[in-house]
C-alpha cells in the first residue's frame, strides 16, 4: 500500500501523468517542460508559442487555470455498507474511503473528466476503495461483494478514455474501486517456453523494465505503456506500437485468470492454440471489467532485441504516404513500427523542436536543403512523415531497412533520418501532456482513433478530417479546429488510424457538449465511412450507443448473455459495453 | 448551404441584372479572347481529358465489370476492354477553350439578336463561386430548349466559372459539324436507351464519377431528360442523380452541392415546333443543315430570358437520417450495386424536390397569365376585361408565391399590349376583342383537316405557356376540384378525393410523391389565407366571396380532366386488346377527332379541350393510372365509365 501511496503523490490528479513534468509558457513567453524524466524535460520549445497562437488563435494573455487543489468538502460522503466493510477487515484487504483516494479513481482521461476536475467538479465518485495483494484476496472481495451486493469497478492505471471508470449515475449499491495496483509482482520466468506470469496490477514501464533485467521483453508498447496496467491491456484488447513483431495482447498472451462473481475462469493447459470451442479467453479480452477482475496472465516473452533502428521517410503528400504503407503491408515487411503522420502532424512535431539539442538536428533545416536542392517538388504545406522503427539483429534490421526505404522510393519518398524517427515515438509520450497545456489557455482536445480497409483509410481521414471542421464552425466555434489523423498500425487487410482533435473555446458557453456533440459527429463520420468503432480504445460508456449497430443484435445478445450468466447480479457493475 | 424552404411560404428571391447590357457596350471579339481564369475546387485534381480516358478504363468498376461481361458473353477481356475503348470514345468530350471562345463570339451575337435582354441573379452566381470552391459541383438545369446548354456554358464563361461538362443526347452527335463543335465545348453524348447493356452504364458511369471524384469540372444535366415539350416540368428521372451522389454514398466525396437552375423564356424558339411535335409531326431530325434552315428564328423577337441559379443543395444534407452510408461497408466499392429500395426512394424524392425547386424559381412573364385567360375563353375577350381579369390573376399568383416578372410602373393596360404584341403570332386582335388565332397561316385555301390542325398548334403552344405557371396553381387547384367532386364538405372526404386526383395525375405534374398530406395542407393554407375557404376542425367551408376564385381553379385542372376521361373512354369503348403503344397515341388521336365531330363540332370550346387532349404527352401520361383502371375493368367485367 505504501508503493500506492507515493505512486498517487507524484501523479497529477486533474491531468495527465507524473506532476513534476508538465508544459508552460515561461516568463519569456517561450513554452518549456519541465522535470527531469523525459529527453525534452528541462528543454525550450522557442517555436511552440507561435504554433498553438497560430493554430488555434489562443492568446498567452488569456488562461484558463485550472483549480489548483481537490476540493474534499465537493466529495460526497461516501455510501458505505458497513457489513462488507466488516467482512473485509476480517479478510484482511486494504480500504480507504479517504476522498482523496476515491476522487483519484473516479475517473479516466477523456476530456469532460478532466475538464470537470479542472474545474473542481466532482461527480459521483467510488464509495471505497480496496488494494487486493493476490489473487486470493481478489477472490475474497468478489465473494464478500456478491454476499452484500456491493457494486465493484475494477481500476488499473486508469488511462481510460471510453469514460470506462465513470461510476454510472444510476448505481444506488455502494460502489467499490478494486485497485489492482499491489498485484504488480512478476511470478515466475519460464525461458524454455519464453513465457512470464505477471499479476495483473502490473503497470507497463515497470513490466518492462523489469523483464529487461532478465534480458526479456514482452515488445508490448501502447502510447499508455507508462501508466497502463497489464489487466487493463487485456480487458480492452489493447495494442502496442509494435504489434508488427510481436502481436496484439490477444496474440500475446497464453493464459489468463479471471475471478468473476462465478468462480475463477481459466483454461487448464499453457498449450500455445487449441480447438476447444470458441477461445474463452475472447469472453475475456475487450470484456471491459464488466465480467471480473484479471488477476494473473501468462504472457509471451522475448529476448531483448540485439539492434534498434529508427528511422523516417518525407513523402510528398499523404496519398503517396499511404500507398506506400499499404505496399509494405502487402510485401509483409512492416517494421516493428511504422507510422505516417499528416501534414498537419509534421508541422505540429517542428513546433516541438527544442532549442538545443544533438538529437533534434534541424529536421526541417536538413529537410529545407533537401527539397531546395534536389527535390523541389514537394510543397511544405502537403508533405508528410512516417517515421519507423527496426528490431532485431544489425543484420537483418540493414537489410530490412534497405527494403523499406527501397519501397518508400518508388512512392517519391526519401529517407530523413534517424533522429526525426525517434523523435516522432519520444513525443508520442509527451503529447498527452500538451493538452494540459492547451487547458490552461481555453484550447481543449482529444485523440480517438478507428480501424478500417486500405482502400478506404483515404477516404476517411479526408471525411472525418472535414466533418470536424465543418461541424466546428456550425456549432459556433470561433477559430478553425486543428484536425490532423495519422495512421499508426498496418494489417494485411487494413490500418488503425489516429485522430487528433482541439479546438479554441472562448466565446462558447459548454464546450465540453460541443466537444462531445463534434467527436459524436466524427464518430457517425467514422462508421459511415466504413471504419470501425474503435482498434484499440475500447467501448466503455463513452461508445455504446453504437455497439449493437457494430456487432449485429444477435452479436449483442451474445453478450449478453455471457454476462447474465457470469454475474447475474451486475456486481460488476461499471455498465460499459452491453 | 439551404435546404429546402418550408413548403408554402414564399421565399425572398434575389434580383436579376440583364448581362447582355455590357455585350451591347463592347467588342465580342475582345471579350471572346479575354483572359479566363475561373475559381477552381479546392481539392481538384489537375487532370488532361486524355488522361480522364485512360483513368476510366483503368478503374477498378471498370476492369470488374469487363470482366463480368467477358465470361457471360465468352468474349475475350481484351475485345471487351477494346468495346469499353470505344464506347468512351464515342461519349467523351474533348473540351478546349479555343472552342469555348468561338462559341462565346457567336452566341453573343447571336443572343443580342434573338433576345432584349438575359437577366441572371448575380447573387447565385456568387454562391455558385463559392460552392464550386467547396465540393464538386453538379449543375441541373430546367430543360425547356436547345438554348439551354449554350446559355449555362456563355454564363459561367462570363463569370469566370468553371465550364461544366454536358451530358447531351446521342442526337446532336449526328449533326457533323456542330456535333464535335459541342464536343470541343465540354458536351459528352450518351444514348438515348442503353437499358441492359451493362458495359455502355459502366463505361457512362464511371466516366462521370471519375469527372466528379477528380474535380475536373461541374458536371451539367438535365433532371427531365429532355427537352419538355409542353412547358411543364417532366417527370425526373433518377439514373444520372444517382451516379453523381454515389461518391458521396460511398465516402469518396465529402459532398456534392447540387445546383439547380430555372431558366425561362418570354418565348421559347421551338415553340411551334413543340405543338407540331405534340400532335404527331415527327421530331425534325437534328442535323446541321436543319439548323442553317432554322436561320429565319434568328430575325424574331424573343423577348427577355431569365435564369436563376439557385441554392446550392448539399447532397449531405439531403442524405442526412435517409441514406445509411455503411450499408456500403461490406462490399469493395469498385463492385456496382444496383440501389437499394430506400436509396432508389430517397433518389426520386431527391429528384422531385429539386425539379421543384426549378418550377418555384422559374420566372412568369405577363403572357403566361393572359395565355392561361385566353385559353379559357376561347371565344375571345374584350380587351377591358382582359386586362381585368389579368389583374385579378396576377393578384392571386402572387399570393400564391408566382415569381411573377411584372413591370414595375407600368400600367396594367400597357404591359398587356406590349405581351400580345410580342406574341402577335398566336392571336388576333380587332376592335378591343382578343383571340387565340391562327395568323400567319399560309394564303392558300387549306382543308379542314389542315385548318384544324394549325388551330391545334396554336392552342397547344399558348397552353405551353399556360403550363408555366401550372405549379402555381396546382395544389389549390386539385383541392377545388376535389371540392367540387366530392360533393361533401368533410375533410376526409375533400382529402380522399384530393389525394385520388394527385395520383391521378401523377404522371402529369410535379407532385412528389408521399407529399400527400403536405400538398393538401399547402393548398387549403393558400386559400385560406386567400378568403376562400374556411378550414375548421372536420369541415371545409367555402366563403362567399370564393365562388370565383374557385371557378377559375377547377377551369384550370378542366383540360386536364377532359382529356384523361377521353383516353379512358377510348379504353373501354374502343380497344382491342392488342394494341402497341406506337399504334396506341394515332388510335386515340382520331378517336378524340371523331368524338370531336359526333358530340359537339359546332361548339369551339369543346373542340378545343379535345385538341389539347390529343397531345402525345398527355396520352402518354394518362397510360400509367388509366390502364391500371383499365385493367380492373377488364378484370371485373365492368364496362362502366363511372369506374374511371
Amino acid at each position: 500500500l505504501h508503493h500506492q501511496k507515493s505512486w498517487q503523490e507524484i501523479m497529477k490528479w486533474n491531468g495527465w501523468g507524473y506532476s513534476d513534468s508538465r508544459f508552460l509558457f515561461n516568463k519569456k513567453g517561450q513554452a518549456e517542460f519541465t522535470g527531469k524524466r523525459y529527453r525534452l524535460s528541462g528543454l525550450i520549445l522557442p517555436s511552440l508559442k507561435d504554433w498553438f497562437e497560430g493554430t488555434f488563435g489562443a492568446n498567452l494573455q488569456h488562461k484558463s487555470p485550472a483549480t489548483p487543489t481537490v476540493n474534499l468538502s465537493a466529495v460526497a460522503p461516501p455510501n458505505l455498507n458497513e457489513p462488507f466493510i466488516e467482512d473485509l477487515k476480517a479478510a484482511g484487504v486494504a480500504a480507504s474511503h479517504d476522498p482523496e483516494d476515491r476522487v483519484f479513481r473516479a475517473h479516466g482521461h477523456c476530456l469532460h473528466e478532466i475538464f470537470a476536475l479542472r474545474e473542481g467538479r466532482i461527480g459521483r465518485v467510488p464509495d471505497m476503495v480496496v488494494w487486493p495483494s493476490c489473487h486470493s484476496d481478489v477472490e475474497k472481495i468478489v465473494e464478500l461483494a456478491c454476499k452484500h451486493n456491493v457494486c465493484l469497478i475494477p481500476y488499473g492505471g486508469g488511462t481510460s478514455v471510453s469514460s470506462a471508470l465513470e461510476c454510472p449515475h444510476e448505481e444506488t449499491r455502494s460502489i467499490v474501486s478494486l485497485d489492482t495496483s499491489q498485484m504488480n509482482r512478476i511470478l515466475w520466468i519460464d525461458e524454455k517456453n519464453l513465457t512470464a506470469h505477471v499479476e495483473a496490477g502490473i503497470i507497463g514501464q515497470d513490466l518492462e523494465r523489469q523483464l529487461n533485467e532478465h534480458g526479456y521483453c514482452t515488445g508490448h508498447e501502447p502510447d499508455s505503456m507508462e501508466f497502463s496496467s497489464l489487466g487493463g491491456w487485456v480487458a480492452t484488447r489493447a495494442s502496442g506500437m509494435k504489434k508488427n513483431i510481436y502481436g496484439n495482447i490477444e496474440d500475446l498472451v497464453v493464459h489468463i485468470k479471471m475471478v468473476t462473481p462465478r468462480g475463477v475462469i481459466e483454461k487448464s493447459c499453457l498449450g500455445p492454440r487449441m480447438s476447444t470451442g470458441p477461445d474463452i479467453h475472447h469472453f475475456i479480452l475487450g470484456s471491459e471489467g464488466t465480467l471480473g477482475v484479471v488477476t494473473e496472465v501468462t504472457m509471451k516473452i522475448r529476448p531483448i532485441p540485439e539492434y534498434q533502428k529508427y528511422g523516417s521517410v518525407v513523402f510528398p503528400n499523404f496519398q503517396q504516404g499511404v500507398a506506400c504503407l499499404r505496399e509494405v503491408a502487402r510485401q509483409r515487411c512492416a517494421p516493428a513500427s511504422i507510422r505516417l503522420m499528416d501534414n498537419e502532424q509534421f508541422q505540429f512535431g517542428h513546433a516541438l523542436k527544442p532549442q538545443v539539442s544533438s538529437i533534434f538536428t534541424s529536421f526541417l533545416d536538413g529537410l529545407k536543403k533537401f527539397y531546395i536542392t534536389k527535390f523541389k517538388g514537394f510543397d511544405p504545406h502537403h508533405l508528410c512523415v512516417a517515421t519507423l522503427l527496426f528490431e532485431g539483429d544489425r543484420g537483418k534490421v540493414l537489410q530490412h531497412e534497405k527494403q523499406v526505404y527501397d519501397i518508400a522510393a518508388k512512392f517519391g519518398g526519401l529517407a530523413a533520418g534517424e533522429d526525426n524517427g525517434q523523435r516522432g515515438y519520444m513525443l508520442t509520450f509527451v503529447i498527452a501532456y500538451l493538452r494540459d497545456l492547451g487547458m490552461d489557455y481555453y484550447v481543449i482536445g482529444e485523440s480517438f482513433e478507428t480501424s478500417v480497409p486500405w482502400d478506404r483509410v483515404l477516404d476517411l481521414c479526408r471525411n472525418v478530417k472535414e466533418r470536424i471542421v465543418r461541424e466546428c464552425k456550425e456549432r459556433g466555434v470561433q477559430f478553425p479546429p486543428l484536425s490532423t489523423c495519422r495512421v499508426t498500425q498496418t494489417y494485411d487487410a487494413g490500418a488503425c488510424v489516429y485522430f487528433y482533435f482541439a479546438f479554441n473555446y472562448r466565446g462558447l458557453s459548454d464546450p465540453v457538449h460541443v466537444y462531445e456533440q463534434v467527436e459524436h459527429a466524427a464518430r457517425e463520420e467514422i462508421l459511415a465511412n466504413g471504419g470501425s468503432l474503435s482498434h484499440h480504445h475500447g467501448v466503455g460508456k463513452l461508445r455504446k450507443e453504437w455497439m449493437k449497430e457494430s456487432v449485429s443484435g444477435v452479436g449483442l445478445g451474445m453478450l449478453k448473455s455471457v454476462k447474465e450468466y457470469v454475474d447475474p447480479q451486475n456486481i460488476f457493475g461499471n455498465r460499459n459495453l452491453l | 448551404v439551404v435546404l429546402f424552404s418550408p413548403h408554402f411560404r414564399i421565399r425572398k428571391r434575389d434580383d436579376f441584372e440583364d448581362v447582355l447590357e455590357e455585350r451591347r457596350r463592347s467588342s465580342d471579339l475582345r471579350y471572346a479572347l479575354r483572359c479566363y481564369t475561373p475559381t477552381l475546387y479546392k481539392g481538384l485534381v489537375p487532370c488532361k481529358v486524355s488522361m480522364l480516358k485512360s483513368i476510366v478504363l483503368q478503374s477498378d468498376h471498370l476492369q470488374c465489370v469487363i470482366k463480368q461481361v467477358s465470361s457471360e458473353s465468352g468474349d475475350s477481356t481484351e475485345c471487351v476492354a477494346e468495346e469499353a475503348s470505344l464506347i468512351l470514345d464515342e461519349m467523351a468530350h474533348r473540351m478546349q477553350l479555343s472552342t469555348v471562345r468561338f462559341f462565346v463570339f457567336t452566341l453573343s451575337k447571336a443572343f443580342k439578336r434573338l433576345f432584349r435582354s438575359v437577366c441572371v441573379n448575380e447573387e447565385g452566381i456568387q454562391r455558385l463561386q463559392q460552392a464550386v470552391q467547396e465540393h464538386p459541383v453538379v449543375l441541373l438545369p430546367s430543360h425547356r430548349s436547345y438554348m439551354d446548354f449554350l446559355m449555362m456554358s456563355y454564363l459561367l464563361y462570363m463569370f469566370d466559372l468553371p465550364l461544366p461538362v454536358i451530358a447531351a443526347g446521342m442526337d446532336f452527335m449526328s449533326m457533323k459539324f456542330i456535333g464535335e463543335m459541342l464536343r470541343m465545348s465540354g458536351a459528352f453524348f450518351i444514348r438515348r436507351s442503353f437499358g441492359g447493356d451493362k458495359l455502355y452504364w459502366a463505361v457512362f458511369s464511371e466516366y462521370v464519377k471519375t469527372m466528379l471524384r477528380k474535380g475536373y469540372a461541374p458536371i451539367e444535366f438535365f433532371l427531365e431528360g429532355t427537352r419538355s415539350r409542353t412547358c411543364k416540368s417532366l417527370t425526373p428521372k433518377t439514373g444520372l442523380l444517382n451516379i453523381v451522389m454515389e461518391p458521396f454514398f460511398k465516402g469518396e466525396l465529402f459532398d456534392v452541392s447540387l445546383v439547380p437552375v430555372s431558366i425561362s423564356y418570354e418565348r421559347v424558339l421551338e415553340e411551334s415546333l413543340y405543338a407540331r411535335e405534340l400532335l404527331g409531326v415527327p421530331k425534325p431530325k437534328e442535323s446541321t443543315s436543319g439548323l442553317l434552315k432554322a436561320r429565319r428564328v434568328l430575325s424574331e423577337d424573343y423577348g427577355s430570358m431569365h435564369v436563376y441559379f439557385g441554392h446550392p443543395v448539399s447532397v449531405r444534407s439531403l442524405a442526412e437520417g435517409k441514406i445509411k452510408r455503411s450499408q456500403y461497408n461490406l462490399l469493395p466499392r469498385y463492385i456496382p450495386q444496383k440501389p437499394s429500395v430506400d436509396t432508389h426512394e430517397f433518389l426520386n424524392d431527391a429528384a422531385f424536390r429539386l425539379v421543384r425547386i426549378q418550377e418555384e424559381n422559374m420566372v412568369l412573364k405577363p403572357w403566361v397569365l393572359i395565355a392561361t385567360l385566353l385559353l379559357q375563353n376561347p371565344d375571345g375577350m374584350d380587351l377591358s376585361s382582359l386586362t381585368e381579369q389579368t389583374d385579378w390573376l396576377r393578384h392571386l399568383a402572387l399570393a400564391f408565391g408566382a415569381f411573377l416578372d411584372w413591370p414595375d410602373h407600368e400600367a396594367c393596360s400597357e404591359v398587356i399590349s406590349c405581351s400580345l404584341a410580342l406574341h402577335r403570332r398566336l392571336l388576333s386582335v380587332s376592335a378591343g376583342h382578343v383571340q387565340l388565332s391562327v395568323t400567319d397561316a399560309p394564303q392558300v385555301e387549306t382543308t379542314p383537316e389542315e385548318a384544324v390542325f394549325q388551330r391545334a398548334v396554336v392552342v397547344l403552344s399558348c397552353a405551353s405557356y399556360r403550363n408555366q405557371i401550372l405549379h402555381v396553381f396546382l395544389r389549390p387547384a386539385l383541392l377545388a376540384v376535389a371540392m367540387q367532386s366530392a360533393n361533401s364538405s368533410r375533410k376526409d372526404d375533400i382529402y380522399n378525393c384530393f389525394n385520388f386526383l394527385r395520383n391521378m395525375f401523377s404522371n402529369e405534374f410535379i407532385l412528389c410523391p408521399g407529399d400527400s398530406v403536405q400538398d393538401f395542407e399547402e393548398a387549403c393554407y393558400l386559400l385560406m389565407k386567400r378568403g376562400v375557404l374556411q378550414v375548421l376542425e372536420h369541415e371545409i367551408v367555402m366563403s362567399a366571396s370564393g365562388q370565383s376564385t374557385l371557378a377559375f381553379l377547377c377551369s384550370v385542372l378542366e383540360p386536364f380532366l377532359q382529356g384523361y376521361q377521353v383516353v379512358c373512354r377510348y379504353l373501354c369503348e374502343e380497344t382491342n386488346e392488342n394494341l402497341t403503344e406506337k399504334e396506341f397515341i394515332p388510335a386515340v388521336r382520331s378517336f378524340c377527332f371523331v368524338c370531336g365531330s359526333v358530340n359537339c363540332l359546332h361548339t369551339r370550346s369543346c373542340l378545343l379541350l379535345v385538341l389539347i387532349s390529343v397531345s402525345t404527352d398527355l396520352i402518354m401520361h394518362v397510360l400509367g393510372p388509366a390502364l391500371f383502371c383499365y385493367m380492373c375493368v377488364c378484370h371485373h367485367g365492368i364496362r362502366s365509365p363511372e369506374v374511371l
